[in-house]
């Protein structure tokens, strides 16, 4: 516009557009963030510096407080790993086979996505309480699942399964068979061509589905809750002890818990961010 | 080997998909069909049905209308900060729901500092329908934006800057060329944003207060009947929602199958 002034174009926030209503867009964005994430997540961390630095340690630090964030994190761990193994394995199937019905399973592999978390909560408790229909084949061994960590374990797998099949699929399908097909041609056999080829060419995806799984089983509430038996210090969830502390009316107790979970998602989040610039460097994929 | 991968990986998706929503539907039915809608008619079931679908027509078009501004705002124009805004935006996926309802709790709760202020005007937050419907948004923050951020980031500007020069205004391109080219993904996100915002449980369960027949979600309630000993009549209010659930699933499975180009490719979770 300004054709005399030879003016270097400074730091500006925006190029150019002739499209209009990025202030109006923008604008509204980030008031409605604000308002509906940003404030209530800086009230919840505030709430929790409130009583100092002495005080937040022995909050996180209570006995109670420890064992419920071993056993989320720990149960978390046991079901992503399961996940990615199933996961992988249930992306490779559905990339690579046809088979009659395919197209269902495809589907049926985001149902935790759909399906409520307090009806997957009891229905997994139908099946596996002693009384259920697994439940029942485990009783006479003198294993339990229902109402122990077991249990923990199946529905947190249940709700973090789409999450590795849907990172991972859309990478093997774009891998192209010609890789496998070379390394095939300079003598590799099946078992190198996986190890060799093409898991590593799908680390990052899987490490992203695993990223991906662990942080929602970590903060799963409602499909946990039924089948867990919530036994303080043995089957009780970090998220299940911020809603007791809140039944205590001890808010703050609650928010220290919710600031320690919290940072160690947004860590998480940091991370998945890192391998994907990673993957997008070494691989040229990433979502 | 290939029809042992089959087996394994149907066998694993039976056991952990299949056979919960079957679960669901017989332990609905193990009375018979006269006790399974008797129980959906009661007052409770009917009252919590009512609020179900009364939060989701609110936070629904709520994120819609945040989704469609953001993603105008990061696929239009090229501005510094948008890829930390991107990542700000997918925030209320790695929140805990019992997290997300929390918040809400220690802002508006009574040990807050809006908290004596709104009980002293007699403004109902917390234990309340707009403490329900203000959790249901930030779970469901997210679906609709990520839905259309890619997708209208790979269709560029170009069509929008044809309509511009042309002489159409701002709402006039929105709405003749841009809404039309975004309605099957924002479909898509509408309906993945509705089954959330119909069956959360951990953020509404921390907000709601649980007050029978007045602040019972449909989810709440199965949860209140289950701890109740009246199974079956959970599991009828919990078949409508796996039924919600599936309807979802064949909607959004015939999105991807005939519209599969119209959507974004890196949409799809």
């Amino acid at each position: 516009m300004a054709t005399a002034a030879p003016i270097r174009a400074g730091w500006r926030l925006k190029q150019p557009s002739v499209i209009p209503g990025f202030g109006l867009t923008l604008g509204f964005t980030l008031t409605y963030f604000s308002l509906i994430i940003l404030i209530p997540l800086i009230a919840l961390m505030l709430r929790a510096a409130g009583i100092g630095p002495a005080g937040f340690w022995a909050a996180a630090t209570d006995p109670r407080v420890l064992a419920s964030l071993r056993t989320s994190f720990t149960t978390a761990l046991i079901a992503a790993s399961i996940n990615v193994v199933f996961g992988t394995l249930i992306a490779w199937v559905l990339v690579r086979y046809r088979f009659p019905g395919r197209r269902v399973f495809d589907a049926i592999v985001d149902l935790p996505f759909a399906l409520p978390t307090a009806v997957a909560g009891i229905a997994l408790t139908a099946i596996y309480a002693p009384s259920g229909s697994i439940g029942a084949l485990f009783a006479p061994l003198g294993i339990r699942i229902a109402y122990t960590p077991i249990g923990i374990v199946i529905a947190m797998v249940f709700i973090g399964l789409p999450f590795v099949v849907r990172t991972v699929q859309p990478i093997l399908e774009e891998v192209s068979r010609e890789i496998e097909e070379a390394s095939a041609t300079l003598g590799a056999n099946r078992f190198q061509t996986i190890t060799r080829v093409i898991l590593p060419g799908l680390a990052p995806a899987i490490l992203t589905g695993f990223a991906l799984a662990f942080a929602r089983a970590v903060g799963e509430y409602g499909s946990v809750i039924f089948i867990a038996g919530n036994i303080p210090f043995v089957s009780e969830i970090a998220p299940l002890l911020i809603v007791i502390r809140l039944e205590e009316f001890n808010y703050t107790g609650a928010a220290v818990i919710a600031t320690v979970m919290l940072s160690i998602s947004f860590l998480m989040l940091l991370f998945i961010n890192l391998v994907q610039a990673w993957s997008r460097k070494r691989y040229g994929y990433g979502n | 080997m290939q029809w042992l991968l089959i087996a394994i990986s149907l066998a694993f998706m039976g056991l952990f998909l299949v056979m919960p929503l079957y679960a669901v539907f017989h332990e609905a039915l193990r009375q018979g069909v006269g006790v399974f809608f008797q129980s959906l008619q009661s007052r409770d079931a009917q009252s919590a049905i009512r609020l179900t679908l009364l939060v989701a027509a609110i936070a629904v078009p709520l994120n819609v209308v945040f989704g469609i501004c953001a993603a105008w705002a990061i696929a239009k124009y090229e501005f510094k900060g948008k890829a930390f805004l991107i990542t700000l935006i997918d925030l209320p996926f790695s929140v805990s729901p019992v997290i997300s309802g929390l918040v809400y709790v220690l802002l508006f709760g009574s040990g807050s500092l809006l908290g004596p202020w709104l009980r002293a005007n007699g403004v109902e937050i917390l234990f309340a329908v707009p403490g329900i419907v203000l959790a249901t948004i930030f779970v469901t923050f997210p679906f609709v934006a990520r839905e259309l951020i890619p997708l209208m980031q790979d269709q560029g500007t170009g069509d929008e800057e044809a309509a511009i020069s042309l002489g159409a205004n701002g709402w006039q391109t929105f709405f003749r060329v841009t809404l039309p080219n975004i309605k099957w993904g924002l479909l898509y996100g509408v309906l993945l944003c509705n089954a959330r915002a119909m069956g959360e449980f951990g953020a509404v369960a921390v907000v709601s207060g649980k007050i029978r027949g007045q602040t019972t979600t449909m989810p709440l309630q199965v949860e209140m009947l289950y701890n109740e000993y009246n199974g079956t009549a959970a599991f009828a209010l919990a078949s409508l929602l796996a039924l919600l659930a599936l309807v979802t699933l064949v909607l959004k499975s015939i999105l991807e199958w005939r519209f599969g180009d119209e959507l974004a490719a890196s949409g799809r979770h």
